[in-house]
């Protein structure tokens, strides 16, 4: 049985990963988890210096998922090169670096860094809707899109991921500027924007009033801009959105998926990842499926 | 270290109407737990509620642990409905920053409302070591629970009720103000006691240890949502620890709550 896939030129031993900002830089879950299981780890989104985040609160439960305004807290990529991909390396899996930034030249700087770094790759996060600059600016339209990710082409030599939004009219837009600016491959989606609202304070619960939506609440939306996109572009997807266990992975794949991610799921139980993958496993036993990529996106539309 | 267990329900005591006192016996958890540290308890298997709940423990005793906890929203009335010798899928212990157990001249243990749970651990190991006074507040007699176990553990208990129905009258913290002036404090409870404690605490140079909470995500250090500001961080880049990681418990003087 055959559960490797190459997603975007990464050489995965399965196609389950840990979404960023989900998973801190895998030292958090390694009490829970074997890190060496995983087909590569995504880690917390990254900058060029550290960013502390917003106000709080951050986080606040909704229907079956949860609402979170973080901020892309993080130490930056000077001090993840010297303590967290140290750690990270001791696995064997991929390390893929989710990296934001403010301007289209601090993605440039920060992705001349991580080029000389000992990673996999970089998803490059067009899709944060927690800051108030970067990522979202650049993240809605095709020629935005295009932009940042051509001068990021320039400097990075390794496979180069781009996260997007699903708080667009047009998913297979910005897909396609991904594409067109020589990106290899693509994930979707990240958080849909948000609100709860206390109705005895009559404020939002959150510190900066909105936040991203994640959860099994998104997984619906996710699978629709997954399949969308697979169906739009010819780089391969990586789907993320609400992902809990096997079934909703195959879910993912047949859409188009090559790879998932796991998400909020990581929150809930540690293990989710593992259980997955696990369970994708069980699938294919039951279903003879020799290899996995026999079910990347083998949908029969109606 | 840190597990993720099925603990066994093995008591449950319903306190108030909607107060619960649960027992769980566990494999791992209790014998590494500290004074301070939370759990993060699944109270569903479906994806509603979708987050698991944190709940600081009450007491560690072998492999037993207790915790308390007020029937709040969906997941803790499902949580409440647990049955004895029902499975309890939990992780802990969690959080770094716990009590700090040592020798100290007189310990001022200061609690509001159900923010008093988090706290007996801690009186228990101190026990012996030191000499306690205890101050707990709550809004009204119908709010007044565990007071034996805080007796047992105290050299001198003080509990206060907002409105004089049970015990001393108007806040616990005031009686604190009163009395000797202890050379720890440790505190927990709802947030302008807390802010009193630290005012008084720096006033008087008192160190003093203050359990905290805030909305939680995964409770492991890894989602940063439960941000709490650090103390004199400018205010245009403020600066932020973690509850589930730096905390629970922090030096008042370190942050800004």
């Amino acid at each position: 049985m055959k559960t490797s896939v190459n997603f975007a030129g990464i050489e995965m031993k399965n196609p389950v990963t840990v979404a960023s900002g989900t998973f801190g830089y895998g030292r958090e879950f390694q009490e829970f988890i074997d890190l060496n299981k995983l087909g590569a780890i995504i880690t917390k989104g990254t900058s060029l210096k550290p960013r502390a985040g917003n106000k709080p609160p951050r986080i606040c439960e909704t229907a079956s998922g949860m609402l979170n305004s973080i901020g892309l807290q993080n130490p930056g990529v000077e001090y993840f090169a010297k303590t967290d991909l140290p750690f990270l390396k001791q696995f064997d899996t991929k390390i893929i670096v989710n990296a934001c930034g403010n301007t289209v030249e601090e993605y440039v700087e920060l992705c001349k860094i991580l080029n000389t770094l000992d990673i996999d790759g970089v998803e490059l996060n067009l899709s944060c809707p927690n800051v108030k600059a970067g990522c979202l600016a650049f993240g809605t339209t095709y020629e935005g899109v295009k932009n940042v990710t051509s001068q990021v082409r320039k400097v990075l030599d390794k496979p180069l991921i781009v996260k997007l939004t699903p708080n667009v009219t047009d998913i297979t837009a910005t897909a396609k500027g991904a594409e067109d600016a020589g990106a290899d491959g693509i994930s979707a989606i990240n958080t849909l924007l948000g609100m709860k609202i206390d109705i005895e304070k009559r404020r939002p619960i959150l510190g900066i009033n909105t936040g991203g939506l994640s959860g099994p609440a998104i997984k619906p939306v996710a699978v629709r801009c997954v399949w969308q996109i697979a169906n739009s572009v010819k780089i391969p997807v990586m789907g993320l959105g609400g992902i809990m266990n096997g079934e909703d992975a195959i879910e993912f794949m047949i859409a188009g998926a090559t790879a998932v991610s796991i998400g909020a799921g990581n929150f809930v139980e540690p293990s989710t990842s593992i259980k997955t993958i696990e369970e994708i496993e069980e699938y294919m036993k039951k279903h003879n499926i020799e290899d996995i990529n026999e079910i990347i996106k083998s949908i029969q539309t109606n | 270290m840190k597990f993720q267990e099925k603990t066994i329900l093995v008591e449950r005591t319903q306190l108030k109407d909607d107060i619960f006192r649960f027992k769980v016996k566990t494999e791992k958890i209790a014998k590494e737990s500290k004074p301070g540290n939370f759990l993060e308890i699944k109270v569903s298997d479906s994806n509603e509620p979708f987050l698991r709940r944190p709940i600081s423990i009450f007491s560690i005793d072998g492999n037993n642990i207790e915790f308390i906890f007020q029937v709040k929203g969906k997941g803790t009335e499902i949580l409440s409905k647990k049955n004895v010798g029902d499975q309890i899928d939990i992780l802990g212990p969690l959080g770094y920053g716990t009590f700090k157990i040592q020798e100290y001249k007189t310990v001022a243990i200061l609690g509001g409302g159900i923010g008093i749970y988090p706290l007996y651990e801690a009186a228990k190991q101190l026990k012996g070591k030191t000499k306690i006074n205890t101050y707990l507040g709550f809004r009204t007699k119908e709010y007044v629970t565990v007071v034996k176990e805080f007796e047992d553990v105290s050299d001198k208990l003080i509990i206060a009720t907002d409105d004089g129905t049970y015990g001393e009258k108007g806040f616990a913290i005031d009686y604190l103000k009163k009395a000797e002036k202890p050379d720890m404090i440790m505190a927990c409870g709802p947030l302008p006691m807390l802010r009193a404690v630290k005012e008084y605490a720096l006033e008087n140079n008192i160190p003093c240890q203050v359990s905290l909470e805030e909305r939680m995500g995964c409770g492991l250090g890894a989602c940063l949502g439960c941000a709490v500001k650090v103390a004199n961080s400018p205010k245009d880049a403020p600066e932020y620890w973690h509850v589930c990681k730096a905390g629970p418990v922090f030096e008042a003087k370190d942050v800004e709550f």
